[in-house]
């Protein structure tokens, strides 16, 4: 191990990557998936690559401060491009490639990016696009040659060609790379990336080193992640997450990195890699989970019954011998038994064997399925993050594992409650600013470095864990004074299989009323089973049959809000379900699918109206836009239904 | 008119379009009494994309049987690459570089996409049938370098996710995919497509017109392709011949046809919507 004087000169990226040549050069730091076959390049291999692509960089005039937007997929080459920026004193700005054009815009427009380097042809066609209105864009980089022979390639270049050019021009830009990767320090931006929001525009968070690397290093520390652990990158690459579990850790541990060969091969390549270290939304998990449970199904009586008694028991005894709890001898043995005739082959299945350390944010997972995979053996855990916070706010140390805390405070994390419950804190990877916006770093940031995260939450005594409840903002107060949490309610109604999405108005009302959204993987395979015929998502979602069950899943969740003291007045009265499924593309969700409520809320306020007025039927109209961005209409006569409230609990509550 | 550029053009898009690669002279094709194709002439070019349209019954799928070989005109000759091309098997057709998909799906159903694919590359593979069952020295490697080819059209119309696949499992929108994917895996000069949009959902047609397009852009295949879908038809191809009762009544540009009396009378007059 070297010294910490020599860590103390890792102030960059690419220090680091010079010091992972030094220690581990020969061993593999990225994995792609191309042609059928998984490719593989050494820490020096990439070294090299970066290089040229850094030369290749200074050949078209990148300056130093210039912004450098990456869109795309994961990809080795993409992940390099960064680190190649970074080298010429550049700073990368990684989008969501599934962006609509004028988010796009939007984004380049106030970075003022110089470059853009594209996955593929369809990035660089929005690009274009973009480039009428957007001026600051000069030079275009693209990965994938396909379909690009025919443009005009003026401004334009194959990201081969801007390396094969770098390694021609050596001799003219070494010098120059030299000093500008030497000049790096840690007050140095490392990456500016924008939030997705749920309201208003997207703010570009600025990052420095410091914040980058002191969280890797505090984080990688906290887990004990080493060099030879394994990562799927198969994120969004403008996503905080990613640019830390695949590029701030990474480099950091010298772990290797795997790219998938397209989206839809994802579960694949889970499990031919086998990660050691993993993280997923809750949505991942929930999938995984469905997909088990409809495959069981179908499954001989023998199987079935194998898979069931063993879950049982794994359910009884698995997060307690996960935890290093006292379990009896003969319980352990039958859970040996199971890992081996019913554990083992699922989680290989599922490319989980190997994890060592798994992690799931942003939403509140479901108990059931935050149970399972624990019961598993698998190491599954909470985290509590922000972009502003470099990801690390609170997560949750092995052996203090719960689905309902998100976890004690991470290494080098402050976290303070105010009074109005909001969660602060302040920690080495508070970031830097907002980019060219003062106003909203002050009122986010203050001068002592404390950070609103905008999210309600409270301590819990005895094990200092901390609970979300839900965004600050959204938490309110009904017409009679008691809580009004929308998203505690929400997340008992997904914690359902059927339900996908769910949003709960009541703010300074009455009483809460419910859209629903189903799932379709979910109810489709129900329906199935049920001889149940139908010919499109619309025609599901407004069956009786479908409308009766989701009455049964509200029941029972007002049913168990009604047990809560503080929030038995946001049992769901009424409800519909929505005729169509809610979409980042119609504005409705964030792109990392969060619910935007506002727009719903004046998107579908016929339907509210509706829902309060005790109609039993409506007719409506919705705008949606399509992938290419065009607007169609989708009508619908929709059914409102009541649902039973609780009433003995009500009463106390509004006592 | 194009004739007066027997040296090819290049179209506003950009792509080079070469000299004549096959011209069919005076066909005629009789089942018995019945007179399925009537003196018929049209000319096919390299690199470009033509399509024959035609009401049902005119004679289309015919007119691709008798280009890949399977029925045999009792009059008139079919010139390929400047040579007058005798009466052939359509295995030896296949040879010369012509390779298809059909209307109605012929993949092999239990097999995988990847296999389904790799015969496509028959005609590309030397190695017996005893070296190739003992994996044995040149076969093995001659696998290794098909299946590279193979792995690049696999790449290319997108379809990694379904490698493994059994077909039978696939909808049908992907199985039309994979068909593409076999024909294209012969490395074909001229490839025939018999109703690829058939039976496609808008998204779909889509994605099958954006792949034709970049399969004649990628690699150069000229393509021959029926169809019914008037919107694709006129904004794919380059030249369009319209057949009605086995005659061929119009043969231009798609702007041409569109404008052509007896076309219109015969076709596009009665349109449905």
């Amino acid at each position: 191990m070297s010294t910490t004087a020599t860590d103390a000169a890792l102030q960059s990226v690419p220090a680091l990557l010079a010091r992972n040549v030094e220690r581990y050069g020969k061993a593999t730091a990225y994995r792609e998936k191309e042609f059928g076959i998984w490719q593989s390049w050494t820490w020096s291999e990439v070294a090299e690559e970066v290089r040229a692509l850094a030369m290749g960089f200074l050949a078209l005039g990148m300056a130093r401060g210039d912004y450098v937007a990456i869109i795309g997929r994961n990809r080795p080459s993409l992940y390099w491009s960064m680190v190649a920026a970074q080298s010429v004193g550049a700073i990368p700005v990684p989008l969501y490639q599934d962006a609509a054009a004028e988010e796009m815009a939007y984004v380049l427009e106030h970075c003022g990016a110089r470059f853009v380097v594209c996955g593929d042809q369809e990035q660089v066609d929005k690009v274009l696009e973009v480039q009428e209105t957007v001026k600051c864009i000069e030079e275009l980089m693209y990965l994938d040659k396909r379909g690009m022979r025919k443009y005009d390639h003026t401004h334009m270049n194959w990201l081969m060609d801007v390396q094969a050019e770098g390694r021609a021009g050596h001799q003219r830009f070494e010098a120059e790379l030299e000093k500008r990767t030497a000049e790096l320090t840690y007050d140095h931006t490392c990456v500016m990336l924008y939030t997705s929001g749920t309201t208003g525009k997207p703010k570009g968070v600025v990052l420095s080193n410091r914040n980058i690397i002191e969280t890797s290093r505090a984080s990688a520390e906290f887990d004990g992640l080493r060099q030879s652990d394994e990562i799927l990158a198969y994120l969004p690459m403008a996503w905080v997450g990613d640019f830390i579990f695949a590029i701030g850790q990474a480099y950091w541990a010298g772990f290797c990195v795997n790219c998938p060969e397209s989206d839809k091969t994802m579960m694949t390549d889970l499990r031919e890699i086998g990660p050691t270290y993993f993280f997923a939304p809750p949505r991942i998990f929930e999938t995984m989970l469905t997909q088990v449970m409809i495959r069981m199904e179908d499954a001989s009586k023998l199987k079935l019954r194998l898979f069931k008694n063993y879950m049982e028991h794994a359910r009884k005894v698995g997060p307690a011998i996960l935890d290093g709890k006292e379990v009896s001898a003969a319980d352990r043995a039958k859970y040996a038994l199971g890992n081996l005739l019913v554990y083992g082959p699922l989680k290989n299945t599922l490319g989980l064997s190997r994890i060592r350390v798994a992690y799931t944010a942003g939403e509140a997972i479901g108990p059931e399925i935050f149970d399972f995979f624990r019961s598993l053996g698998i190491n599954l855990k909470q985290l509590y993050g922000q972009t502003e916070a470099s990801v690390f706010i609170t997560q949750q140390p092995d052996g203090e594992v719960r689905s309902d805390t998100v976890g004690v405070p991470s290494p080098g994390v402050e976290v303070k409650i105010a009074e109005n419950g909001e969660v602060f804190y302040r920690s080495p990877g508070v970031f830097v600013s907002y980019y060219k916006n003062p106003e909203s770093t002050a009122s986010t940031k203050d001068e002592e470095g404390w950070v609103a995260t905008g999210d309600a939450g409270f301590f819990e005594e005895g094990t200092g864990h901390l609970r979300i409840i839900d965004r600050a903002k959204d938490v309110g107060k009904m017409a009679d004074g008691s809580l009004f949490a929308p998203k505690y309610v929400e997340n008992k109604l997904k914690f359902y299989p059927n339900i996908l999405e769910a949003v709960v108005f009541g703010n300074g009302r009455d009483r809460c009323v419910a859209f629903i959204n189903i799932d379709l993987s979910a109810v489709g395979n129900w329906a199935e089973r049920n001889n149940i015929a139908y010919s499109s998502y619309q025609e599901l979602t407004g069956h009786p049959k479908v409308l009766a069950m989701i009455q049964d899943h509200v029941e029972e969740t007002n049913a168990s809000i009604a047990e809560d003291k503080m929030l038995s007045g946001c049992q769901v009265h009424r409800f519909l379900v929505l005729h169509k499924e809610l979409d980042a593309d119609d504005g409705e969700l964030t792109r990392t699918r969060k619910v935007r409520r506002r727009i719903i809320e004046e998107k579908f306020a016929d339907l509210i109206d509706a829902l309060y007025s005790g109609k039993s039927e409506i007719y409506t109209e919705t705008e949606v836009t399509y992938e290419d961005g065009r607007k169609g209409k989708i009508t619908a006569t929709l059914e409102l239904r009541d649902a039973k409230v609780h009433r003995a609990a009500q009463k106390m509550a509004a006592e | 008119m194009l004739d007066t550029q027997p040296e090819g053009y290049v179209t506003a898009d950009g792509r080079k379009i070469g000299g004549v690669l096959m011209e069919m002279k005076n066909i005629t094709l009789r089942f018995g009494g019945v007179v399925a194709i009537k003196d018929i002439s049209f000319d096919i070019r390299e690199g470009e994309i033509r399509a024959i349209i035609g009401p049902n019954g005119a004679g289309k799928s015919s007119m691709l049987n008798v280009i890949s070989g399977f029925y045999h005109p009792q009059e008139g000759e079919v010139w390929y690459k400047g040579e007058r091309r005798p009466r052939m098997r359509p295995y030896e057709v296949a040879r010369q570089g012509i390779a298809r998909t059909f209307q109605n799906i012929a993949l092999f159903e239990g097999m995988s996409v990847l296999d389904n694919i790799m015969t496509g590359r028959l005609n590309h593979m030397s190695a017996g049938f005893f070296k190739q069952a003992l994996w044995w020295g040149p076969a093995a490697k001659e696998e290794a370098e098909n299946r590279e080819k193979v792995e690049k059209i696999i790449d290319f119309l997108e379809i990694q996710h379904i490698r493994k696949t059994p077909v039978r499992r696939l909808p049908y929108g992907l199985k039309k995919r994979v068909e593409l994917a076999r024909a294209l895996s012969a490395e074909p000069s001229i490839l025939l497509l018999d109703e690829p949009m058939a039976g496609m959902n808008v998204e779909e047609k889509e994605d099958m017109s954006r792949f034709i397009l970049d399969v004649n852009d990628e690699f150069g295949s000229t393509i021959v392709l029926i169809e019914h879908d008037m919107g694709v038809v006129m904004d794919l191809s380059d030249r369009v011949v319209v057949m009605d009762y086995g005659k061929k009544i119009g043969d231009g540009s798609p702007g041409e046809v569109r404008n052509n009396e007896e076309v219109i009378k015969a076709y596009l007059g009665v349109s449905h919507d």
